[in-house]
């Protein structure tokens, strides 16, 4: 049976009074819907599309299906809202959306025919979007309402109570509409929230900066942030959080950054000064999330330790030019407290980084830069890879660091080594270490073996094989030589025609590993001439090509003394022991007899004779008694001399051989130099000088840290020798030549 | 040809054939021009001479003949051009080099590299000095109290001539040490800023 045709005006009667109906439900009717009635507006609908044309009216009921919203929202939803204020409005707006909500959904019900084909054909929006849109642009002409809004957030700012939840509803219905999209959001209320966050904390920020320490300042901070989080969480969207924590850094951090981290007597410099701990956190956790935030932080960081570590420098320097120094111990006791101040500083600030500054990058460099330049002052004369190299030979020998557990002085020696790495004489440290270690083995003065390994192998992890592999190389030479002792002694005890008289015992050094010594030309006395050539042949008879080369200034001798009162057996150097020798044959003998008859220099006999005769032990008397040895005094045994006790030690004062380590090293650094530069102009050919010294410098910076003009003289050197050339048309580029 | 031949037997030696330093300073006062003129030096460099103080017959030969000279009279005529020629920048580089290697003494095996400081003194004041007196002057004061260098090699002989034509004088505003000037000239410069304050 045909249906009968619906005229557009009699179809939209009968929609409208549907219509009309749900607008008394939203306006709280108690009336409602059955199935019978729904059913009959969509078929109306229905048929209103199906109809044959001109009958179809589709367009038209789409467009009056919009309309109804339209006049809905003007005539009653906006009127509604905006008689109210504040709150209230807010309020009104949340059960306004909700009551249009529920009205899209009802009517999109009866025209969902619509969205079945029409919209899809004609490329046209659904009808549930077009009743939101309606909402939206109807709405959000004005901004009154974010105005309202930004009111209740700066209330709770301040500290009111608000209601949350009705935030929280409004600001659903901006993301709501964005239907997917958070365009509303964003444009509607974001952006203005942002500013208005802005200019409220760039006030009180204006205020606090003057007002409150920067401590006080930086709790204030941390806890607006925390707040500001807390309102994301309550009822902003969570997008929202990473730009509203940005803005209120800038403006409480990054804006007064400056006058906050300097404020004179609570900013960062103050703050460490007083060690102040959990402040220094704070503001590690404040600025370590601001792009260079953490930057001035660290420089100041730098400065202060740096001004730390050059007071100690100064106190050392004070102390050690104010008292004359009459002997070595001086400065040694003074270059002692010293390593152990600088070993102090660098705990706690090593503390400093981990604990404040959560071991950051930054934050170690600036220690590492700051260490580095007061690390190589010289104090007292002293370079400091110097006195680091006692602090460790007072720590090695026996009555240095006697009270010290075994854990305690390795937990030094660890520290120490790390000292090391700020110093950039490393090659003048590795020297003087040397020499001292060379003592202390020679004169059995090391305490204890394990220790003086286990700092070659710390050495060795921080500064490679090469640093210390003559050191070890010494070490196990000892080893050796206590079994080469023991096979002499089998040796002497097969062959007793060969016994030399005396008890001799002989360390077979390897010279290369050694520091350089100079062999004097000491006349050798004749008890221990014998020894030497009965030791001879018995190392020749286990290594044929081997040259031995006697450094008697090392050797200690014990001699038994044949005082009025007493034996007293002395234990002495050689050479000392070779002048007490030369009484055997005369009680007197001037200084020049002395000095031909044992063939010793000057600058050796004035300290040996100094230490026979001037100086605790006398055991030879001096004319004219004084204090010093010249040329022109005669020495004679004191027959007289004794003491409580039956075996003494008489010391001879170490010469300081600060000025020959410090040559011999130079001479090594212009080999390295040359040795460097050739490397570097062989692989590349043509390089431009800059680049050629910077890169020699890299390249040496393991060890020393060279000097421009030592590089350019060994670069003369080098062209003198024809191995590099300057180029004719640029004179600041070099050439090598095969 | 012959009259340049006969031009130098005047001059030579009779057993070694070879102009010697009396024959030099015979002919030299024949130039009406003092030995030790720069003038001298420079006819040297004309003829390419290897020798400081004796000419061979070759040198002569070469050395005339580009000056167009058959006889004394006008070999001093040629005097003032050949000035002239070497003063020009592109000569001058190539005489300012030569003078230094003619001075060095020594033979083919012992080639010596480096000149005495009191040697270099007279040198740069005879080579350089008409043309950047003070600088001269003040190098010259500098060599003579330094203990650096006792010898100077040709790269800072060269070196030198470079700091004068580029470096202000005596401001040294634009003067570098971290570019590849010789060392010495560093240290002078040092030397030269500490006087003027």
């Amino acid at each position: 049976m045909e249906r009968k045709v619906i005229e557009l005006d009699q179809g939209w009667d009968y929609m409208q009074k549907g219509i009309t109906k749900l607008k008394r439900i939203l306006e709280g009717s108690v009336e409602q819907f059955n199935s019978e009635e729904y059913m009959m507006l969509y078929t109306t609908i229905y048929n209103m599309c199906t109809q044959k044309p001109p009958h179809d009216y589709s367009q038209q009921l789409y467009d009056k299906y919009k309309d109804s919203f339209e006049e809905y929202i003007s005539s009653t939803v906006l009127p509604a809202i905006r008689e109210k204020h504040d709150e209230f409005m807010l309020r009104e707006l949340v059960k306004r959306w909700g009551n249009h909500k529920l009205m899209v959904r009802w009517l999109s019900r009866f025209f969902h025919y619509l969205d079945r084909y029409f919209i899809a054909r004609r490329s046209l929006p659904a009808l549930n979007e077009v009743g939101l849109t309606c909402f939206r642009s109807l709405f959000f002409r004005q901004n009154f309402d974010t105005f309202c809004i930004l009111i209740q957030i700066d209330k709770e700012r301040e500290g009111e109570q608000i209601d949350k939840a009705l935030l929280k509803n409004v600001l659903d219905i901006f993301v709501e509409i964005g239907m997917g999209q958070m365009d509303c959001y964003e444009q509607d209320f974001e952006a203005p929230m942002l500013e208005d966050t802005g200019v409220y904390y760039s006030h009180k920020a204006s205020s606090w900066i003057l007002d409150d320490s920067c401590p006080a300042y930086m709790l204030k901070s941390e806890e607006c942030l925390k707040k500001e989080r807390d309102r994301v969480a309550h009822y902003l969207h969570s997008s929202s959080e990473a730009k509203l924590v940005e803005k209120v850094q800038h403006e409480l951090l990054v804006n007064f950054s400056t006058q906050l981290l300097e404020k004179e007597n609570s900013g960062c410099r103050a703050l460490l000064r007083d060690d102040k701990v959990d402040d220094l956190s704070r503001m590690y956790r404040l600025y370590h999330k601001i792009p260079k935030g953490l930057d001035p932080v660290a420089t100041i960081f730098k400065q202060h330790i740096t001004a730390e570590g050059m007071l100690l420098v100064q106190q050392a320097e004070d102390a050690a030019s104010n008292q004359v120094i009459l002997s070595f111990e001086f400065l040694f006791f003074d270059s002692q407290v010293l390593i152990r101040k600088v070993i102090e500083l660098h705990d706690k600030y090593l503390a400093y980084v981990s604990d404040c500054f959560q071991n950051h990058t930054l934050f170690h460099k600036a220690m590492k830069e700051a260490f580095e330049i007061f690390c190589n002052k010289t104090v007292g004369g002293s370079p400091s890879a110097e006195l680091l190299a006692t602090f460790c030979d007072n720590i090695l020998k026996k009555g240095g660091s006697e009270k010290l557990s075994d854990e305690a002085i390795e937990d030094i020696l660890e520290k120490v080594v790390k000292l090391l790495a700020y110093i950039s004489d490393k090659d003048l440290f590795a020297e003087f270490y040397r020499k001292k270690l060379a003592r202390r083995l020679l004169f059995e003065r090391s305490a204890n073996e394990e220790h003086e390994k286990s700092i070659l192998t710390k050495l060795k992890q921080q500064c490679g094989g090469q640093f210390t592999s003559k050191m070890e190389g010494m070490v196990t030479d000892l080893t050796l030589a206590k079994d080469n002792q023991n096979e002499f002694e089998n040796y002497l005890s097969n062959n007793p025609n060969a016994h030399p008289g005396i008890d001799l015992s002989v360390n077979v050094l390897t010279t290369g590993f050694w520091p350089s010594y100079k062999s004097s030309d000491l006349n050798l006395p004749s008890e221990m001439v014998r020894g030497v050539q009965v030791f001879k042949e018995f190392y020749d008879t286990k290594s044929k090509h081997r040259k031995l080369t006697w450094i008697y200034s090392l050797g200690s001798c014990q001699l038994i003394g044949n005082f009025e009162a007493k034996k007293i057996e002395m234990v002495v150097s050689t050479y000392q022991a070779a002048i007490l020798l030369l009484f055997n044959t005369s009680d007197r003998l001037s200084y020049s007899e002395i000095m031909t008859q044992s063939n010793l220099g000057h600058e050796d006999l004035v300290r040996l004779l100094h230490s026979l005769s001037c100086a605790k032990y006398k055991i030879l008397i001096k004319e004219p008694i004084s204090k010093t040895v010249s040329p022109n005094d005669i020495f004679e045994f004191n027959p007289k001399f004794t003491d409580r006790m039956r075996r003494i030690k008489i010391p001879l004062p170490v010469v300081d051989e600060r000025k020959k380590v410090v040559e011999d090293v130079d001479k090594d650094r212009r080999y390295a130099i040359d040795a460097a530069i050739v490397r570097i102009m062989k692989s590349r050919k043509v390089l431009g000088h800059q680049q050629l010294v910077s890169e020699c410098v890299e390249q040496l910076s393991r060890m020393f840290k060279p000097d421009i003009k030592a590089i350019k003289k060994r670069m003369e050197d080098l062209i003198a020798r024809d191995y590099l050339e300057r180029d004719k048309e640029n004179a600041n580029l070099f050439r090598y030549l095969a | 040809m012959e009259r340049i031949d006969n031009v130098f037997y005047s001059y030579a030696n009779k057993s070694s054939g070879l102009i010697d330093p009396e024959g030099i300073e015979a002919l030299c006062s024949d130039l009406e021009v003092d030995h030790t003129d720069v003038r001298i030096l420079m006819l040297a460099w004309k003829m390419k001479s290897e020798k400081q103080g004796y000419f061979t017959l070759e040198e002569w030969r070469r050395g005339l003949k580009a000056l167009r000279a058959d006889n004394v009279h006008k070999l001093k005529k040629a005097l003032p051009e050949l000035e002239k020629e070497v003063k020009r920048p592109t000569n001058f580089v190539d005489f300012y080099s030569y003078a230094f290697q003619y001075c060095l003494t020594g033979n083919e095996k012992e080639k010596q590299k480096s000149i005495d400081i009191e040697s270099i003194c007279q040198l740069l004041d005879l080579a350089l000095g008409f043309q950047f007196r003070s600088q001269v002057d003040y190098f010259i004061d500098y060599l003579k109290i330094q203990s650096d260098y006792k010898v100077i090699n040709l790269d800072q002989w060269m070196g030198f001539y470079r700091f004068c034509n580029e470096i202000n004088f005596p401001g040294l505003s634009n003067y570098d040490p971290e570019l590849a000037w010789p060392l010495i000239l560093d240290n002078f410069v040092e030397w030269l800023r500490e006087k003027q304050t």
